[in-house]
């Protein structure tokens, strides 16, 4: 079972009523399969920081929620995060955030565990299948014997990696009853000073729970080496020194004192083997231990293996016979039929300096396409776009932004009111492939169904804009490369805010058929070429003509647009 | 946990390596095997280098596999199979589709793809298998099976029965694909 299978799974048989989430990788095959459980009342919020609080909600009404969401969503879900600390729980709330450890599919890598010490709240860590289910029934029997939201942390090799899981049955878990308690769910300061004591009493107790936690674990073998791990680095650690003693660390904050004073006193030597931050470390070396080796022997970056800590502890190296040859790196690429694929033609065509975001159209930033000057995060395209307007109008006269439905939805309708209320012009692309493409097709608000497949009420983008006041709406296909490019020049030449809905669907939905089957002929073909720029993925170049890869090719068109002298058909 | 083999799947986003790593899981699970196997989501499906590690036998501690460690590659592309090469250890088995799919920096000129890979990657072992798993699946009426037809050709090489990797199948692939996958498989099988 895939680690993310397991926390559902887990969820299901903790008697979990309540989840609510953002999509990201690797959080995301959590919440889908959950949304297969009848017993549980799942759905895609619009972005993390909602998802966190209905998950809020629901614990203060009674019954054990959660929400999932990747690293950098827990950026967005800070704010509810670090309150909620303070109000505590009332049925029991849990929180996944996933790290991504080697940048496998993220804009940065950065350190979860550090906001469980910020939040002062409990953090878990499984490094497999199996623990991940049964981690995440033991965060609700935390959650509500401390009064406390728990972080279940996960990582891209846990969350996506298989290994063997024992099913349990559900257990129906009686809702608590609600009790109106401003003491407790009300802060303001005079509250929150109070609770506040609570929350360093709780932090206190929760170390002490950790010294005898079947979450922290001794395993003593030979003594002369000892690591202290946690998650996926245990596996690691354990695959390259097995007969190593181990203490391995499932809840990673707040740590247990005593446990590993006595560890570390009865080994002779001591590695503390963690990815990322050397957060175990610190912790290690501020209870008065310095005489060990954390990130002295270990990078701070990306992921650890088996053969790293082989050679960081042991000395050996691996033996097998090198690559000498630089051969082509194979990069993400939009897939063929891909609707972003025109705009960027156009932008890139258009010279134009364009505000990115983050979703598969992300990818419009590398070679031919050329064509994103900025990434950062989700919803910073229109907000960066008004900046550079406030900054640079010269830049701005050619400057625009382009976000996805699901990015717009999640953080770009807010910054789009900063461009309309503060007097701004940037134009404004929203990509609308009527689904959430980057994370894997999942459902959001524009696209009318929920997340168990529901119809349901749909955003109307071109309303929502008009009532934010913008008054230039258009709507173009951006297969039609001569219509977007006047439509983009017509509205960039405007001294208002304009936003341009690029409107066609994912060419991964089962909806979208192209047909005809799309034809060079070779004699009338010149090899100039122009069909390249697409960066199409089945268009190469064969003695000099411009050849399909059929087996690549969805017969969409696009190139056929784009030829000149009409050498490809459709 | 010196018992354990380690099996690598490698090829380009959109390949449909992840189900033939579900085969060959689902197939060790069922023979009573501690098995871990590491996948690719996300950001790298979008026709991106990929890779599946598979790792079993009596307990498996890491999902990856170390360089110079793999008993077998499968390797769905040709640039693919060089690509990860070096992961193979003495003497395994590298299985290679004589495919060619270029990457982008090939198609705007910018590399250029390299030549004559099947000498090449007869540097990292002797032990080469070759085949043209494309024909083989529209042989079976389907070019999508390729992916089951090169874990026909890939089954031989392992210690288990047809019958248990076609079960394996009908276990992991949706119902009505059951039938081409069969027919890729047995054609990757009889090859
Ligand atoms: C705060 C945050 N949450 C989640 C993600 C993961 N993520 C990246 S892009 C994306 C959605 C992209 O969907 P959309 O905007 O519709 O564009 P598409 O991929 O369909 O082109 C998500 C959920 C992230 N990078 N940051």
């Amino acid at each position: 079972m895939l680690g993310n299978e397991a926390v559902a799974r887990g969820l299901y048989e903790a008697g979990v009523s309540v989840v609510s989430s953002y999509p990201g990788t690797p959080s995301t095959e959590i919440t889908e399969c959950v949304a297969k459980f009848n017993e549980i009342d799942a759905e895609w919020a619009p972005n993390e920081k909602v998802a966190l609080e209905v998950a809020i909600g629901s614990s203060i009404s009674g019954v054990r929620s959660f929400a999932a969401m990747k690293h950098v969503g827990l950026n967005v879900a800070a704010d509810p995060l670090f309150t909620a600390s303070y109000t505590g729980v009332n049925g029991g709330l849990v929180l996944v955030v996933a790290d991504d450890q080697g940048l496998h599919s993220s804009q940065n890598e950065q350190d979860s565990r550090n906001y469980a010490l910020a939040a002062k709240l409990p953090m878990v860590e499984p490094s497999d299948s199996m623990e991940a289910k049964e981690y995440t029934k033991l965060c609700y029997e935390i959650s509500e014997k401390f009064d406390t939201p728990v972080i279940l942390r996960m990582s891209t090799r846990v969350s996506h990696s298989q290994s063997i899981v024992e099913l349990n049955d559900r257990t129906e878990v009686q809702p608590k009853e609600y009790k109106k308690d401003i003491q407790k769910y009300v802060m303001m300061p005079a509250m929150a000073k109070k609770r506040h004591i609570v929350v360093e009493e709780r932090i206190c107790n929760l170390r002490e729970y950790a010294e005898t936690s079947p979450l922290n674990r001794v395993e003593y073998n030979d003594k002369k080496i000892g690591i202290i791990t946690s998650g996926i680095a245990y596996q690691y650690a354990k695959e390259a020194v097995p007969n190593a003693s181990f203490l391995k660390l499932g809840m990673v904050h707040p740590m247990p004192e005593k446990l590993i004073k006595d560890f570390c006193e009865a080994c002779e030597v001591v590695y503390v083997c963690e990815e990322l931050d050397d957060f175990i470390e610190t912790y290690i070396r501020k209870i008065g231990i310095t005489n060990i080796h954390g990130k002295d022997v270990f990078s701070r970056l990306g992921e650890l293996s088996a053969e790293i800590v082989r050679e960081k502890i042991l000395g050996i190296k691996p033996e097998y016979t090198p690559l000498t040859e630089q051969i082509p790196v194979r990069p993400p690429v939009l897939c063929p039929g891909c609707p972003h694929r025109g705009i960027f033609y156009v932008l890139n065509k258009l010279k134009l300096t364009v505000s990115g975001d983050i979703g598969c159209y992300t990818l419009g930033s590398m070679a031919p396409l050329s064509a994103i000057d900025t990434c950062i995060c989700m919803g910073a395209s229109i907000s960066s776009a008004h900046g550079i307007f406030k900054g640079n109008k010269e830049l701005a006269k050619k400057n625009v932004a382009v976000i996805g439905d699901s990015t717009f939805i999640h953080s770009g309708i807010t910054s789009l009111i900063d461009i309309t209320y503060n007097q701004g012009a940037s134009t404004v692309i929203i990509l609308d492939n009527s689904i959430t493409g980057m994370t894997g097709h999942q459902q959001n608000p524009t696209t009318g169904y929920t997340l168990k497949g529901d119809p349901t009420a749909k955003v109307d983008l071109e309303a929502l804009c008009k009532s934010i006041g913008v008054t230039n709406i258009r709507v173009a296909d951006p297969f039609d490369v001569e219509e977007m490019e006047k439509v983009i020049k017509e509205e960039l030449a405007k001294d208002e805010p304009s936003v341009i809905i690029s409107r066609r669907p994912c060419a991964l939905l089962k909806s979208v058929k192209y047909d005809n089957n799309v034809k060079v002929d070779a004699n009338k073909c010149i090899g100039c070429k122009m069909c390249m720029k697409i960066g199409c993925p089945a268009i190469t170049m064969k003695d000099g003509k411009m050849v399909i890869n059929e087996t690549l090719c969805n017969n969409c068109g696009l190139c056929s647009n784009i030829c000149k002298i009409g050498a490809i058909s459709k | 946990m010196s018992d354990t083999k380690s099996i690598m799947i490698v090829g380009v986003g959109g390949q449909g390596t992840l189900l033939a790593s579900r085969i060959l899981g689902n197939l060790l699970i069922k023979k009573g095997y501690d098995v871990k196997m590491s996948e690719v989501h996300g950001m790298a499906q979008r026709g991106g280098s990929v890779v599946t590690y598979v790792r079993y036998g009596k307990s498996v501690a890491s999902p990856i596999v170390s360089i110079g460690e793999a008993d077998i590659i499968l390797a769905f592309e040709e640039l693919e199979a060089l690509r990860w090469a070096e992961y193979i250890k003495k003497d395994g088995k590298i299985i290679m589709n004589k495919q060619v799919i270029e990457p982008m920096p090939v198609i705007t000129g910018a590399m250029e793809y390299p030549e004559n890979i099947s000498e090449k990657i007869r540097e990292f072992s002797s032990n080469i298998v070759e085949v043209d798993a494309l024909s083989l699946a529209l042989k079976a009426g389907n070019a999508k099976a390729v992916n089951v037809a090169l874990i026909g050709v890939m089954a031989k090489s392992t210690d288990f029965s047809q019958e248990e990797w076609l079960d394996a199948i009908k276990e992991t692939v949706p119902e009505k694909f059951v039938d081409v996958n069969i027919k890729a498989f047995n054609e990757g099988y009889n090859k």
